[in-house]
């Protein structure tokens, strides 16, 4: 398919809004998306994620601000920007009483693949999906990993340039979860721009970009590791015990500790200083007859990024 | 059972209803609604149907048979014919909807004593029209050969029979023969089962789409609990449809009752549990809004119309098919409340209906009680 | 005494054998995770535990009470929170609460410092008298389980609690199950995030109806095949795809910009070969060996089972 401009930016968004009323769903959203890369959309529910994503698909018209993609523009060239571009939404498409084949030859009808190369397309999305034992099976019957793949085969059946996923892998199993992401990395690597949503963290990480949405409002970006260092205005020590729930008892009341949880098997604890706080932390155990077998200052997680963003906007927010 | 659960489960399904106006709206507006369309156009009387008659004999006797039937309010002769042809054509014009056809010998055969057949076309088109039409004419029929018997019996007996015997066919409790006397009663009947089982047949499907009753079956709660619980805020709603029906036929339709009001109350109040009952069981089994509402509505609508004596007399329905009316329930409180209104019937009279509605309901309840497990599958 | 006894549980439907001959014991007290595929059979698993189904063969005890037998008593014990958990939409978060409440008849006093408790530990003071309906995800969650929680059932069953919740929901959630920890309560959890199967006192992983893995998170990663490597450089996709044609690689994954590597042999061995093949390509990055997580093991244990489902 052609390409119709030769920026290096897939997607562009400049002031971006929109209202519901009185309710401002997005507000001034500003990021580029540069060609191939990987970019992730993160948020809690009710963000403005879905919203943000579908303005960009030209499915809604937004109340005000600049975005093009793929050099359309939003407002004016939606038809245009839907021919170039695949959507997959967070249902996954797909009609359940068809069969995977019949899926995929609605979908080439809607899309207008020319005959000559429909069979091509089929088989290129039976083999990704790896559904080839079950081209006659029913879509209803099919584990939610491999619908998904199928809805994304679906949605790349007319090769766009330009991809966008709303929350892929909700309800999907870690393991179809890691075998979808490999065919993302897949799309990329051919050159397709990604962009995708997710409220998983652990996703996030993989994305080579990221901006996080909050009540709205772009409240961070960047790369993963970019984020855990720019945005985290303290520090994240790490503490590995046998009693976490108690560990968390024993660091309740302690005030150098700005926030404390559960992570993994052991505690996250966000502090202004990590060298000062952790004797304190260590008296503290030492107290109760805590055992902990690890306490250290370590790279925050996304986790620890998200909420400690959030959290500072609520306090600023006076909620 | 555990009283504090049930008020729980009341509790719960009255917020349900009040959070949802719509359908409480629709579960007040629709018996309304069909009370007022039911009741005013659906007139069961049958009068002055238009008759078109081709008399071979021209005889007196047949043109007093004639006579009895130009007399009788029921029908107007609308002009003799000489032929079938004549008589498709009227019948297509919308002239006639009977043909009465007198055979060339039917004075002959009445005077040698043997039976006379004359011939009746009615316009099977409107079927329901029809068919009471020729019941009429078969009135007539009868009157006329009873006449006749009473006659010969007269020239040939020594005794003269000092007050002749007449049939005079009479309509008793409803002397006006007002149709709607009658209907109404009978409508406020069907149309309450009809609503009662279509108010309950959302009820438990709803707990199944939405997860709920997933999570229900893990808590202390017994069926019958939830049955009960889940009864009583539609039992109230039934009640107020009751009322509100009574209160049309009232002052709308001015449909005398001649019996006790409380008696109507009482009667209808034995009568819910069972109908509303039988919407829920409906819905244990489908589990699924959609399905039950449909299955409520065809289960309901079509027996209580058809089968229950409402539109039809059951004493002229094939034999299989009076048997399958004694399955539907609405026929047992169209007869009380028939007798209510009409007759003004107190309850002594109608114990044997009231006990089969009491039979109806707790058959359902069981039932019901049986089919609602604790169990997914 | 065993809070959760199954021997030989096994559930069909039709031809497909959705629970295969599963025996566990769960201590009173303990927290314990299961986790698996979907399609892996843990919703039956739960529904078997929670007597919503009776079992094709085989028995399970919850506190003391067969599931079938017993399940009259068994509902008093436990409290079970669906997938799809049963909230009512159209009542508040505050009706809600008393539904249950009168359900499992909690005293008056009772309830009152419950619902407070269980509405400030899980952040919802302000949302009280919110219908469900407009709750998010998260907050409906927490709902859920403060509606579960409210008549302190000796054994909670939670199927796959925090599915699409926020991660800070997640964290007030996980808050709350390990205040429960306090008072003896026996929790069983299904969960996809294998993050949350870390902070279980033990795991299983189950696949197809049958439990593969079982034992705590430490002992589960004893089972890994292969030795994991982690690699970080610049360019990671192009990194990768020289690496497989260049190594005989077990599996191998993208995780941002790290490269996840997990080969067969003796430890130091390969990570020595790694390293020289990273130079030969004249790769300026960093490897080294790494535990692997819950995921890389339960990756490492499923893939080779599943064949047919390989996707790339």
């Amino acid at each position: 398919m052609l390409v119709s401009n030769n920026s290096e930016y897939a997607v562009t968004v400049k002031d971006l809004e929109k209202r519901f009323g009185s309710f401002q769903a997005v507000n001034k959203v500003s990021f580029q998306v540069r060609r191939g890369e990987i970019f992730g959309f993160l948020g809690p529910n009710g963000a403005g994620k879905s919203t943000t994503m579908r303005m960009l698909c030209g499915i809604i018209i937004p109340t005000a601000g600049e975005a093009t993609v793929n050099g359309f523009d939003v407002f004016h060239q939606a038809e245009q920007i839907k021919n170039h571009i695949g959507y997959m939404s967070q249902k996954f498409s797909l009609y359940e009483d068809l069969t995977v084949e019949e899926n995929i030859d609605f979908y080439s009808g809607i899309y207008q693949i020319p005959m000559v190369e429909k069979k091509n397309r089929k088989d290129w999305v039976v083999k990704m999906a790896g559904l080839d034992e079950h081209r006659n099976s029913l879509t209803a019957i099919l584990p939610g990993g491999w619908r998904q793949r199928l809805a994304l085969g679906c949605a790349l059946l007319h090769k766009p340039p330009v991809i966008f996923l709303d929350e892929p892998t909700s309800g999907v199993d870690p393991i179809s979860r890691r075998s979808f992401w490999e065919l993302i990395y897949q799309l990329a690597a051919e050159g397709i721009t990604v962009f995708v949503t997710t409220h998983y963290m652990d996703e996030a990480e993989y994305c080579d970009r990221l901006a996080m949405i909050y009540r709205g409002e772009l409240v961070a970006i960047g790369t993963p590791d970019e984020l855990k260092v720019k945005y985290m205005n303290n520090d994240v020590l790490n503490l590995e015990c046998l009693d976490p729930f108690g560990a968390l008892q024993a660091v309740n009341g302690i005030p150098e500790i700005r926030e404390a949880a559960l992570f993994g098997r052991g505690l996250h604890l966000a502090v202004n200083d990590a060298s000062s706080s952790i004797p304190i932390i260590i008296k503290a155990l030492q107290e109760r007859k805590l055992v902990y077998t690890r306490l250290e200052k370590i790279i925050p997680s996304l986790e620890d990024v998200f909420v400690s963003i959030i959290e500072s906007r609520d306090s600023s927010a006076g909620l | 059972m555990n009283m504090y659960r049930v008020i729980a489960i009341i509790r719960k399904e009255f917020i349900h209803i009040l959070r949802d106006p719509r359908s409480l709206g629709m579960a007040i507006a629709m018996p309304i609604l069909l009370i007022f369309l039911f009741g005013s156009s659906l007139s069961l009387d049958v009068d002055h149907v238009p008759l078109v008659v081709w008399d071979q004999n021209g005889t007196h006797e047949s043109r007093e048979f004639i006579g009895r039937f130009t007399a009788s309010r029921y029908f107007d002769l609308n002009g003799h014919v000489t032929s079938y042809a004549e008589i498709e054509e009227a019948i297509d014009k919308r002239e006639a909807i009977l043909a009465l056809v007198i055979p060339r010998e039917f004075s002959r055969k009445l005077e040698s004593g043997r039976k006379a057949d004359v011939q009746l076309i009615a316009d099977g088109s409107d079927a329901n029209t029809a068919t009471i039409a020729i019941g009429y004419a078969q009135m007539v029929a009868d009157g006329y050969t009873s006449s006749l018997l009473l006659k010969a019996a007269d020239q040939q007996g020594a005794k003269r029979v000092k007050i002749p015997v007449e049939v005079q066919p009479r309509v008793w409790f409803n002397q006006n023969m007002l149709a709607k006397n009658y209907i109404i009663p009978g409508l406020i009947a069907v149309i309450m089962m009809v609503i009662s089982a279509l108010l309950t047949s959302l009820t438990i499907a709803r707990e199944w789409e939405n997860g709920t009753m997933e999570q229900l079956i893990t808590t202390p709660l017994t069926p019958s609990e939830l049955i009960v619980g889940k009864l009583t805020p539609y039992f109230a709603i039934g009640m107020l449809d009751v009322v509100l029906a009574v209160l049309m036929g009232q002052y709308l339709f001015e449909v005398p009752l001649r019996g006790n009001t409380a008696l109507v109350f009482g009667m209808a109040a034995l009568f819910l549990p069972g109908a509303l009952t039988m919407g829920m069981l409906i819905s244990i089994m489908t589990r699924s809004q959609l399905l039950a509402s449909q299955l409520a509505m065809v289960l309901t609508f079509l027996p209580s119309f058809l089968l229950s004596g409402f539109m039809y007399s059951i004493a002229n329905m094939p034999i299989v098919i009076q048997g399958l009316t004694y399955l539907v329930p609405s026929r047992f409180f169209i007869v009380i409340l028939k007798n209510i209104y009409l007759k003004g019937a107190g309850f002594a009279i109608i114990l044997t209906e009231a006990g089969i509605l009491l039979l109806f309901a707790v058959v359902l309840i069981v039932v019901a009680n049986i089919k609602l497990k604790k169990r997914l599958v | 005494m065993d809070a959760i006894k199954a021997i030989g549980l096994t559930q069909k439907f039709g031809d497909n054998t959705a629970v295969k001959n599963l025996t566990i014991n769960i201590k009173e007290g303990e927290v314990f995770g299961l986790v698996g595929p979907d399609g892996a059979g843990k919703t039956t698993v739960m529904r078997l535990l929670a007597g919503l189904i009776a079992p094709t063969a085989g028995d399970a005890w919850v506190y003391g009470c067969h599931t079938v037998e017993d399940s009259g008593q068994l509902s008093n014990h436990i409290s079970y929170m669906p997938q799809r958990f049963g909230l009512y939409m159209d009542l508040t978060v505050q009706e809600n609460i008393d539904f249950y409440a009168d359900l499992y008849n909690v005293p008056r006093q009772i309830r009152k410092e419950k619902t407070a408790e269980l509405l400030a530990f899980s952040n919802m003071i302000p949302f009280r008298d919110r219908l469900a309906r407009n709750l998010s995800g998260g907050m409906k969650q927490k709902l859920a389980l403060a509606c579960a929680l409210i008549h302190t059932p000796k054994v909670l069953l939670l199927d796959e609690p925090t599915n699409g919740v926020d991660p800070l929901s997640r964290r007030d959630f996980w808050r709350i199950l390990y205040k429960l920890l306090e008072e003896k309560v026996t929790i069983f959890v299904s969960t996809a995030y294998l993050d949350e199967a870390e902070r279980c006192g033990r795991i299983g992983l189950l696949h197809r109806g049958e439990l593969i893995l079982f034992g705590t998170p430490d002992e589960v990663k004893t089972h890994m095949s292969g030795v994991l490597i982690e690699i970080r450089c610049a360019e990671p996709r192009q990194i990768l795809a020289d690496l497989r044609t260049k190594l005989t690689l077990v599996s191998a994954g993208l995780f941002g910009a790290k490269i996840h590597l997990v080969l067969s042999g003796e430890p130091n061995q390969i990570l020595e070969m790694v390293k020289n093949t990273l130079k030969e390509m004249g790769v300026q990055a960093e490897a080294e060996i790494v535990g692997p997580s819950l995921e890389d093991v339960f990756i490492s244990m499923i893939r080779p089972i599943e064949g047919s489902d390989a996707s790339v």
